[in-house]
């Protein structure tokens, strides 16, 4: 059995979403060693999640997968394939002020201790491009209304946001 | 993720079942290139009515399966596309890439 490792914690964003709007509680954590036969597992957090916060089916598949990819991504390229290092996964509500409309929504920390990843490698390739490899993260933008990388000491986070539908702020 | 090969007079079929991601798109790829390769059917078709979940490993493997089987002179079909597969293919752009029917019946009578 792996050597416990502990888990990265999120890190404070001071961004202008954040700053317009207010960030919840905690919803739901996950801590998952870098194991690629996990990811089913954390597929069905995220689509049972989502589905309980009310996002539409379409919905609930496109953040899941994009949760799925990113994961992908930090076993791989990250961790070099490496088995037995740790992931954490932080799941907050989100809320921001939008035009007077009170939009909720769904905020993913993704918190790993792996090598600093190259900016230039998060690009994606052009998807006029008919050939294998560089399309997850095409498909995590596509799935997200915010996609954030930052490193900050050991640790790299990814922030995923992704809102509901707008509710009236009068209700 | 399962996967199992069958030999029609004019095609080599695959049935995938479960879910194809990082964990076992690798295997898959392995298969269906192998078998292309050596069986030189004029038609390759991959049936993914039993998959759940197909990820971008998923679908890089089919695009590998797409370009074998072109370098050989065969056709690769795919059928029985989920709604989850489906949108795999169509937000990475490459639905209009590959041949794709409702059934069997339907990809070898064409």
């Amino acid at each position: 059995m792996p050597q416990m490792k502990t888990f990265p914690r999120p890190m404070e964003s001071n961004d202008q979403q954040n700053k317009s709007g207010q960030r919840g509680g905690l919803l739901l954590m996950l801590a998952v060693y870098s194991n690629p036969r996990l990811l089913s597992a954390v597929r069905g957090a995220v689509e049972r999640l989502t589905e309980t916060l009310g996002f539409s089916a379409v919905q609930c598949r496109s953040i899941t997968r994009a949760v799925d990819e990113a994961l992908a991504n930090i076993m791989r390229h990250t961790y070099d394939n490496r088995l037995d290092q740790p992931i954490a996964l932080y799941f907050r509500s989100a809320k921001r002020c939008q035009q007077g409309e009170i939009e909720s929504g769904l905020e993913i920390l993704i918190c790993d201790r792996g090598r600093a990843i190259d900016m230039n490698t998060l690009r994606g390739r052009p998807l006029d491009q008919i050939r294998p490899g560089g399309l997850g993260l095409h498909l995590i933008r596509q799935a997200m209304d915010i996609v954030e990388f930052t490193r900050k000491g050991l640790t790299n986070q990814l922030r995923l946001v992704k809102y509901l539908a707008q509710t009236s702020n009068a209700a | 993720m399962q996967i199992s090969t069958r030999r029609h007079d004019t095609a080599t079929i695959f049935d995938v079942s479960g879910d194809i991601d990082f964990a076992n798109s690798p295997e898959m790829r392995q298969s269906v290139l192998r078998e292309i390769r050596k069986s030189r059917t004029a038609r390759v078709i991959v049936n993914l009515r039993q998959v759940r979940y197909i990820d971008s490993s998923g679908v890089a493997s089919l695009i590998e399966g797409l370009k074998a089987s072109h370098d050989l002179g065969s056709r690769f079909i795919l059928i029985g596309l989920s709604t989850s597969a489906r949108e795999a293919l169509q937000l990475s752009r490459l639905i209009k890439v590959f041949e794709i029917y409702d059934n069997e019946e339907q990809a070898l009578a064409t």
